[in-house]
């Protein structure tokens, strides 16, 4: 099928048909910020932070395909400032001590912080009272930390399909967790790929850490974003 | 699965750990997946909620008309605070948000039973009931007007029809859509609605014509008709005195949908707080389909087969968005859809699916009946036809009004003795509240939208305490699936709070506003999209109430409350406070 014309921030693009407006940014050199959408997953749109606006309409750039002749604003002030504010109640939502987190520089809540300079968050702090699983032989699961963006919901997933990961309860209490069962018989691969693909401290494998040290992950040197454009 | 799971629930009290171990292995599904669905919907729970499960309904309008007292009542009878069971497991107290009986509270469900108009007196007869072991239908003492007091139904819910229009309330001949429906083609169907120029009546104003033009034109081998009785905006009770009065006609709207987008399937997603309709509306289905209403061939036209399924709910507002009533009809949790693909594409079981409102459907039939340029004569430019409020709050005769669209806020106010009103929420929680100068505006879609629910609040009613009430209620109700409604919910209702526990500064009220923007343009459906508007739209009209509450000259007050923090303390440390003495 033939490419599809569309423009970003006024940069016309080229995009496949059927192509979400997120990937379509990418090849295009243009970073969207995304933190539930993963390569290779099904788009959630659960953090919303990948907002565009098309003719007045705010819409999620991950779950929304491109279309001929489409006009997206993203990199707007109002709209990144509502991308930082995203940011910011994660941060509130969740117990978040970077300081003491494995995860610290590999994580993509942190640069996203960073990346929108967020200094203190805006909204007050919620203080939910979460736990942490450490029950499961492989991995920790730190519900402090976890921004529910389904990753491991949507990639943890067993050869007979059925989810390790599951969401419980609703509202302002809705929480990740692990399906016992499955999880006692997850291997070290399937820990590590969940580990990786969480964006965040939340899914932590136990007996290894710090594998590679502070000053050398994925964040330390260059902002979220800067392998795109800008 | 919600079948399965709410046999077990009704069955043994609660859905414990070894009932989800084993409902997991039956569904081949993971444990994770069936709590996920257990801890979803508010009338499962995983801990027992008693052998009588009281679930008084926390409405705003419910605490207008003294929730407060009959929640104390509860609580002193049944010896047992609110959110838990009695030491024997006998009776549980819970709150649920509003249960669609707004003009008869306040009212609570017990065991599917249904109970309204609550007194002290009442509450007292009922717990001595309930510790006799009677049945908790055997508590009901009189019943209810019309279709309430039939045999399958035996409740106290009164209808409260107040006003009758020419759509909804005039007499309808049980057969007669259908037989008219089989004498056209799908395509005049169709377009006879779009002549009509009806739209949907669950509060998006879809248009239903061109909606069932795009289910019919998607491709499948099967597509399917749904009709959605979740109604949960609180205030909204007008779908359930259809399904009272008028099932005949809802259902054999259905079926002329059916026809005319080619499905000949249909299915009812009914509030589980309307449990004790159930009986009554299989009854009037049976009888249906005995009399070729329904079933094969319906109305002798060969190949007119449409059948309807009634498909429970568990307690869940969001279950009324369209894709997440889909969801859980497919037995999952009630999490709305990304979108596209719409329910018109890709809908119930990956199916083209139409999903409308109950009262749709009665036009629907109507329309078929009456023609679409007759319809087309009532009503507005954009808004035709006549539509069904269900008015409740600070009113002589709270209930049901079937008005012509374009009818003024005073105009109704007065028919239903609201002389002395304040504000009117129109639309419920997620539409607009509006005050005095705004009485002379109409409504309809070209003005003010309203899927139905209409709360009058008059001078004694603190207009704040209702917007807490409606915040309170989205932070309970959202999914929980995308940020800005799961936690900014929540930081809206504590920056509220700030503000009217007298600790907020006109710094917090700008904020306040600015974050309610973000809700809104950054939720995924209109759940988030909506919630916001109690404040904005009190901010908007009684600024005046948030202004007296703010510290004046102020940049900023510290929401700490040392006196507060001190108390709990020594609570925890079981100290007195020093302080006490000074
Ligand atoms: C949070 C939320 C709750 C809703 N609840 C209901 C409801 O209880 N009943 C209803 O008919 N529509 C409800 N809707 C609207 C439906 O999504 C959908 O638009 C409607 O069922 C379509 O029918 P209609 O075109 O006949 O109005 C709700 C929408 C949202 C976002
Ligand atoms: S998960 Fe990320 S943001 Fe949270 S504490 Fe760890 S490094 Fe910090
Ligand atoms: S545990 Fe990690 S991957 Fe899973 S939902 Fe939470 S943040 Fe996402
Ligand atoms: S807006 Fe609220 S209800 Fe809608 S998907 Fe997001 S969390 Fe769920």
């Amino acid at each position: 099928m033939a490419d599809i014309t569309l423009t970003i921030d006024g940069k016309t693009c080229k995009a496949k048909p059927g192509q979400s407006i997120v990937d379509a940014a990418k090849e295009n050199g243009i970073y969207i910020p995304v933190l539930c959408n993963y390569e290779g997953l099904k788009p959630a749109g659960t953090c919303r932070i990948c907002t565009v606006r098309v003719g007045g309409r705010f819409m999620a750039a991950c779950t929304t395909p491109v279309g001929e002749g489409m006009i997206v604003e993203s990199g707007t002030p109002d709209i990144e400032d509502m991308r930082k504010a995203i940011v910011e109640m994660l941060f509130v939502e969740g117990n978040h001590m970077c300081p003491c987190c494995e995860k610290s520089g590999n994580c993509e809540l942190q640069a996203l912080g960073y990346r929108y300079q967020m200094l203190v968050p805006r909204f007050p702090y919620l203080w939910p009272a979460s736990q942490v699983d450490a029950s499961t032989p492989k991995i920790f699961l730190d519900k402090n930390r976890c921004v529910q963006c389904l990753r491991c919901v949507r990639g943890a997933v067993t050869p007979d399909g059925k989810h390790v990961f599951g969401l419980l309860n609703r509202g302002d209490r809705t929480a990740i967790a692990i399906d016992h069962a499955l999880a006692s018989k997850m291997t070290d691969e399937m820990a590590q790929k969940a580990m990786d693909s969480c964006p965040v401290g939340a899914i932590l494998r136990k007996e290894v850490g710090y594998v590679v040290p502070i000053g050398m992950r994925k964040f330390d040197s260059k902002p979220i974003g800067s392998d795109i454009g800008q | 699965m919600l079948d399965v799971i709410r046999d077990v629930q009704s069955e043994t009290g609660s859905v414990s750990e070894e009932a989800i171990v084993q409902i997991a292995a039956a569904m081949n599904v993971s444990q994770v997946d069936v709590e996920g669905v257990v801890t979803f919907y508010h009338f499962f729970s995983k801990s027992p909620v008693g052998k009588y499960s009281v679930y008084l309904n926390n409405s705003a309008v419910s605490f207008m008309k003294g929730c407060a007292a009959i929640a104390k009542a509860f609580e002193q009878e049944a010896g047992c605070a609110f959110g838990k069971t009695t030491a024997d497991g006998n009776i549980g107290l819970f709150y649920t948000s509003c249960i669609g009986m707004n003009d008869q509270e306040p009212a609570a469900i017990i065991n599917d039973v249904v109970f309204t108009n609550l007194t002290v007196e009442k509450v007292k007869e009922i717990v001595a009931g309930m510790k006799a072991g009677k049945s908790a239908k055997d508590l009901v003492k009189q019943f209810g007007d019309g279709q309430n007091q039939s045999e399958l139904v035996k409740s106290m819910v009164n209808n409260n029809i107040h006003k009758k229009g020419l759509v909804l309330f005039a007499p309808f001949e049980a057969g007669s859509a259908v037989k008219k429906v089989a004498t056209m083609t799908p395509d005049a169907v169709v377009e006879e609605m779009k002549v009509s120029n009806v739209r949907g009546r669950g509060g998006a104003g879809f248009p239903t014509g061109m909606k069932w033009d795009f289910t019919r034109k998607s491709e499948g081998p099967k597509r399917y008709i749904v009709c959605n009785a979740d109604e949960g905006e609180p205030g909204t009770f007008k779908d359930r005195v259809i399904l009272t009065e008028m099932p005949q006609m809802l259902f054999e709207g259905m079926a002329v949908g059916g026809y005319a987008i080619g499905a000949d399937e249909g299915l009812l997603y009914l509030r589980a707080e309307y449990m004790y309709l159930k009986n009554y509306l299989e009854n009037v289905l049976e009888k249906m389909r005995k009399n070729n209403q329904l079933g094969k061939d319906i109305a002798g036209k060969k190949g007119f087969n449409f059948d309807i399924k009634i498909q429970m709910g568990a307690g869940a507002y969001v279950c009324g968005e369209e894709s997440a009533l889909i969801e859980s009809a497919e037995g999952k949790r009630g999490q709305p859809r990304n979108r596209p693909p719409f329910p018109a594409q890709v809908g119930f079981m990956g199916k083209p699916t139409s999903v409308n409102n109950v009262e749709t459907f009665c036009c629907a039939a109507r329309i078929v009946l009456e023609g679409g340029a007759w319809f087309a004569a009532m009503g507005t430019l954009q808004s035709k036809g006549t539509k069904l409020l269900s008015v409740s709050g600070d009113c002589k005769k709270p209930g049901i009004y079937e008005i012509e669209f374009g009818t003024t806020v005073k105009t109704l106010l007065e028919e239903c003795g609201a002389m002395d009103a304040v504000a009117v929420q129109i639309g419920g929680p997620s539409g607009t509240c509006i005050g005095k100068k705004d009485f002379g505006r109409r409504i309809c879609y070209d003005d003010l939208a309203t899927g139905g629910s209409i709360i009058v609040m008059g001078p004694k009613t603190d207009i704040l305490q209702v917007v807490h009430n409606f915040m309170e209620f989205f932070v309970e109700e959202s999914c929980g699936w995308c940020v800005p409604c799961r936690a900014g919910n929540k930081i809206l209702t504590e920056r509220l709070e700030k503000i009217m526990h007298g600790k907020g500064s006109a710094t917090d009220l700008t904020e306040l506003e600015s974050w309610c923007a973000i809700v809104k343009s950054m939720s995924r459906c209109g759940l988030g999209q909506t919630s916001p508007n109690p404040i904005l739209t009190t901010i908007q009209n009684f600024r005046e109430l948030y202004e007296a509450k703010i510290q004046k000259g102020k940049d900023y007050v510290s929401e700490f409350d040392f006196a507060a923090a001190v108390k709990e303390s020594c609570a925890v440390a079981n100290r007195k406070p020093l302080s006490e003495g000074h």
